[in-house]
């Protein structure tokens, strides 16, 4: 009985921890390299519309964004429908082709997903594609959410 | 051998103060990371008009125009239809194979021409494309599964399978010049 109390005395109680910091690099690693960092403050309210047959994007880093919706005004109200790229709100729509035709030139593969307010008229998404034809940016992706089906 | 000791212990770098450090930095990346993915539905836009360029000849009945018209009404062929029957129109219309003369002669020649007015609602827009995409996506699932037997989705990517799908139903939508009014 000595014996046994010597031995479990000399054991040691603790958890290793020497290997800690090797998890918790790979666990910051992995976030790292997923973070797209600095998302765009938006300017223009955006529901987005709804539908069943949707796509993923997998290559976040080829997407570039429109939002187009009522532009926010202060004290919480809705302007004029809006156009805005990145973070600036566009006034001229005749600007977009340049913009996109830049964003095109460095990335070939670009993908352009329009975040549109579901109550808009279309007719100013007419404009924002007939500029997007112009720049050759033509791979389209209609931001929406999954319906859910009763 | 205490003064030995004391001696290699100092000699050593403190791995303690690392874990510290590698949480503070994933703590700061775990709440700047967005996990949503984003979603939506794909299309590609017809390339920009050349001056005098002729549209190429397209036979009438492999053409089904769809109209989204400014009260939200969809038109198949200036004839109101329900959202909800937009999907079987589509269906009907593409795997028609040359049996009603007025719909299209084969899938792989069947165009979706889709057309909008300028005070069209995107969501009735949007609830019309995903119906288009819906049909195509159930064809392609059904002839996915006669063929290999299994889902269109299960599908490798760019795999010789998706190939020969997508041959069989080729996705021809059409955005056709908008119209004012």
């Amino acid at each position: 009985m000595a014996h046994f109390q010597k031995k479990s005395a000399k054991t040691s109680q603790d958890v290793p921890t020497s290997a800690m910091p090797d998890v918790v690099f790979m666990l910051l690693i992995f976030f790292m390299v997923t973070t797209v960092l600095r998302e765009v403050e938006l300017q223009v309210q955006i529901n987005y519309a709804q539908a069943e047959n949707i796509e993923k994007i997998e290559q976040k880093r080829l997407v570039s964004y429109i939002y187009i919706g009522p532009q926010k005004l202060q004290g919480n109200q809705l302007g004029e429908p809006r156009v805005q790229i990145d973070d600036a709100i566009i006034e001229d729509i005749g600007a977009i082709r340049k913009i996109m035709y830049d964003k095109y030139k460095e990335q070939p593969k670009l993908i352009v997903s329009l975040r549109v307010h579901e109550e808009a008229e279309f007719g100013i998404v007419t404009d924002v594609e007939q500029e997007l034809r112009e720049a050759g940016t033509l791979r389209l992706n209609y931001s929406t959410k999954q319906e859910v089906v009763n | 051998m205490f003064n030995n000791k004391r001696e290699r212990e100092e000699a050593e770098v403190g791995g303690a103060g690392m874990a510290d450090i590698a949480f503070l930095l994933l703590i700061f990346f775990l709440l700047v990371t967005t996990i949503d993915v984003d979603t939506g539905i794909g299309l590609q836009l017809p390339p920009a008009p050349e001056e005098n360029q002729e549209p190429p000849p397209i036979k009438e009945r492999n053409l089904l125009n769809i109209l989204v018209n400014a009260q939200g009404m969809i038109l198949i062929d200036e004839e109101p239809t329900p959202v909800s029957a937009l999907k079987q129109k589509i269906k009907d219309f593409v795997t028609n194979r040359g049996q009603d003369p007025n719909l299209s002669d084969s899938p792989d020649k069947a165009i979706v021409s889709i057309k909008t007015q300028r005070q069209t609602p995107y969501k009735t827009y949007i609830d019309m494309l995903d119906e288009v995409m819906g049909a195509y996506a159930e064809l392609r699932n059904q002839a996915s599964q006669s063929e290999f037997g299994v889902p269109y989705e299960e599908l490798e990517d760019d795999s010789e399978e998706q190939q020969k799908i997508q041959d069989i139903y080729p996705k021809k939508i059409s955005i056709a010049e908008p119209s004012e009014g």
